[in-house]
């Protein structure tokens, strides 16, 4: 449906996106998965038809961009990261406008608007201005407006940003609802990474620019299961040594690549430790931590999360300032779990 | 058909907002008091000439219908870019220009909607001053084809400064920057052939044929000029035509 090839994107200083390629099936949800600036949007809006690409070939159902955007702006639905929206119209007015400039029949544009704002849950505002609306009514609107003349193609650029936990599943459940259709194929961008596990299928992974991977959700967790995260939390009894101690004598352990500290309180210490790859390497942590004579409370095995595959895929070692960036921006991820 | 569903947004957000009725209450004001003070000159002139018994010539056309239609297009000057400042700058500082712009519709349909709508509400204002000339109907019995064709000018004028505004509203994502550059483009437009109207060579000639207000006299004369309808004709052209080109420099620059 969706075929990429060697896009490339450059601004006048900078590369936004660097030689991508993938393809999307027919009926397929796909996540467009990087931390922001890495040129999701920039992508999306290649595909809307909104901005040319520098180089690469970009095909929307067999019609491609550059050569013939009408047909590919029919067959496509976007909503952009704020929802495009006139606050000073009324929602039904909108719907029509947008169903009117998207070739919707005027014949079949009273049925459509209803259509659509039922599937959104927007039809007991539909009298009211825009501009009043909450921002997670506004979203609903903008996807409303996206599906109004039924594409095949959907592309919604963070579709859950800003909205509170409420409405993100909300939100999530409508997409959900779209694609359990299987009339569209769905692409969405994000940086939040359960909204990924939760709704897509196959996941595409870019930073700064870069293709890291395209893969189905299951495969991509598989590949990295090579390699162990332990959770261990460590009471120091009366010594009270200070977490740099107990973090070095976990690093000596056989067969440990990584000690990241996670919190301390009340004298107990937690780290998650990861292994290198197939080595086995929690019967090591419990005997170093028993014979430094303090308390193990706690030693087991955590499953491989996307979000950690996603780390381990975006993060390089001279990027520690990008790193850092993904951890705090997956932190709010924890909390819509 | 696209174009006047773009007209029709245009136009319900011009009276969604008070930009219309600010505009038009603006214009109905300063457009009757023109008028006020035309018909109390004619008059006092009138009176001076019954009083000192010599039949001095009273021409309404001459003496009201003239200046008026004179100081309305330098009205216009002044309330244009408030009417198109916000056409694209607004849509661009939103955000909604995305959707126009991945909506199946092509550049110029999204332009001429746009300069329609401004144009309708442009009209609308005016018809506001045709109500004073309904005094004039009903008191005496001007010729009407000066009238007209003072109108016809007025649209035309209207229409090249709404053009021009209407690219220079694309250039820029602020309002205020669409609505200052705007106006200092239509001042340098009207005060362009002050300083060469008296010259004689040929570049004062072309300068002051740039002029828009200058093109507007015969208009207010009451004179179809085939050079100055092809002006203005012209102006309106190559505004929305900068406007067309500065879209797809926003494509592919941004």
């Amino acid at each position: 449906m969706i075929k990429v090839e060697g896009l490339t994107k450059r601004y006048a200083r900078k590369i936004a996106v660097d030689n991508i390629s993938f393809e999307v099936e027919k009926g397929q949800i796909v996540g467009f998965l990087g931390p922001n600036g890495a040129g999701k949007t920039t992508t999306m809006r290649v595909l809307t038809c909104f901005l040319p690409p520098t180089s690469g070939k970009v095909s929307v159902a067999g019609f491609d961009v550059l050569e013939q955007p009408m047909e590919v702006k029919r067959r496509i639905g976007y909503l952009p990261e704020t929802p495009p929206v006139y606050p000073e119209m009324e929602v039904h007015e909108y719907l029509e406008f947008v169903g009117r400039i998207k070739g919707v029949p005027s014949a079949d544009l009273t049925r459509r608007v209803l259509e659509v704002s039922e599937k959104c849950a927007v039809f007991d505002v539909r009298k009211t201005l825009i501009g009043k609306l909450s921002k997670g009514y506004k979203q609903r609107v903008g996807l409303a407006q996206a599906i109004i003349h039924n594409p095949d193609v959907l592309i919604l650029d963070e579709p859950t940003a800003g909205l509170d936990p409420h409405q993100i599943i909300e939100t999530r459940d409508l997409i959900k609802g779209l694609a359990a259709r299987g009339e569209h194929t769905i692409i969405l961008s994000t940086h939040i990474l359960p909204e990924v596990e939760q709704t897509c299928e196959r996941v595409i992974i870019i930073a700064k620019g870069k293709l890291v991977a395209t893969d189905t959700v299951a495969n991509l967790t598989s590949r990295l299961r090579g390699a162990e995260t332990v959770a261990v939390e460590v009471m120091a009894g009366d010594g009270v040594p200070a977490a740099g101690i107990v973090q070095r004598k976990l690093e000596q352990v056989a067969g440990v690549s990584r000690v990241l500290p996670k919190e301390q309180r009340d004298g107990r210490f937690h780290f998650t430790v990861e292994s290198l790859e197939g080595r086995q390497i929690r019967p090591g942590l419990a005997r170093a931590v028993v014979e430094a004579g303090w308390s193990l409370n706690e030693l087991h095995a955590v499953g491989l999360s996307l979000e950690e595959i996603f780390l381990q895929l975006t993060a390089s070692p001279e990027d520690a300032r990008q790193t850092e960036a993904i951890e705090a921006m997956a932190e709010p991820a924890g909390e819509t779990k | 058909m696209n174009t006047l569903t773009i007209a029709r947004k245009e136009l319900n957000s011009y009276f969604r907002s008070p930009i219309a009725y600010g505009v038009m209450a603006f214009f109905a004001l300063i457009a009757g008091y023109f008028f006020y003070v035309a018909v109390v000159f004619f008059v006092r002139r009138g009176m001076e000439s019954a009083m000192m018994g010599q039949q001095m010539p009273m021409d309404m056309g001459e003496m009201i219908i003239r200046p008026l239609f004179s100081n309305i297009s330098v009205i216009g000057l002044f309330l244009i870019p408030m009417i198109t400042m916000r056409l694209f700058a607004e849509e661009k500082r939103t955000g909604t220009i995305e959707l126009l712009l991945t909506s199946p519709i092509k550049d110029l349909e999204i332009i001429l909607g746009k300069w329609l709508g401004a144009m309708v509400l442009y009209t609308a204002m005016l018809a506001l001053s045709a109500l004073s000339l309904v005094v004039l109907f009903a008191y005496g019995q001007p010729d009407w084809h000066p009238i007209a064709v003072g109108y016809l000018g007025l649209l035309l004028q209207g229409g090249c400064l709404l053009a021009i505004g209407t690219f220079i509203s694309n250039c820029t994502k602020n309002q205020i920057v669409a609505g200052v550059a705007g106006f200092a483009i239509c001042l340098l437009l009207w005060v362009l052939d002050w300083a060469s109207s008296f010259g004689t060579s040929v570049t004062d000639r072309v300068v002051s044929y740039l002029s828009v207000l200058q093109h507007f006299d015969s208009f207010s004369r009451g004179v179809l000029d085939t050079k100055d309808i092809v002006y203005y004709l012209s102006v309106i052209f190559v505004g929305l035509f900068l406007t067309s080109r500065s879209m797809e420099s926003l494509r592919w620059r941004s």
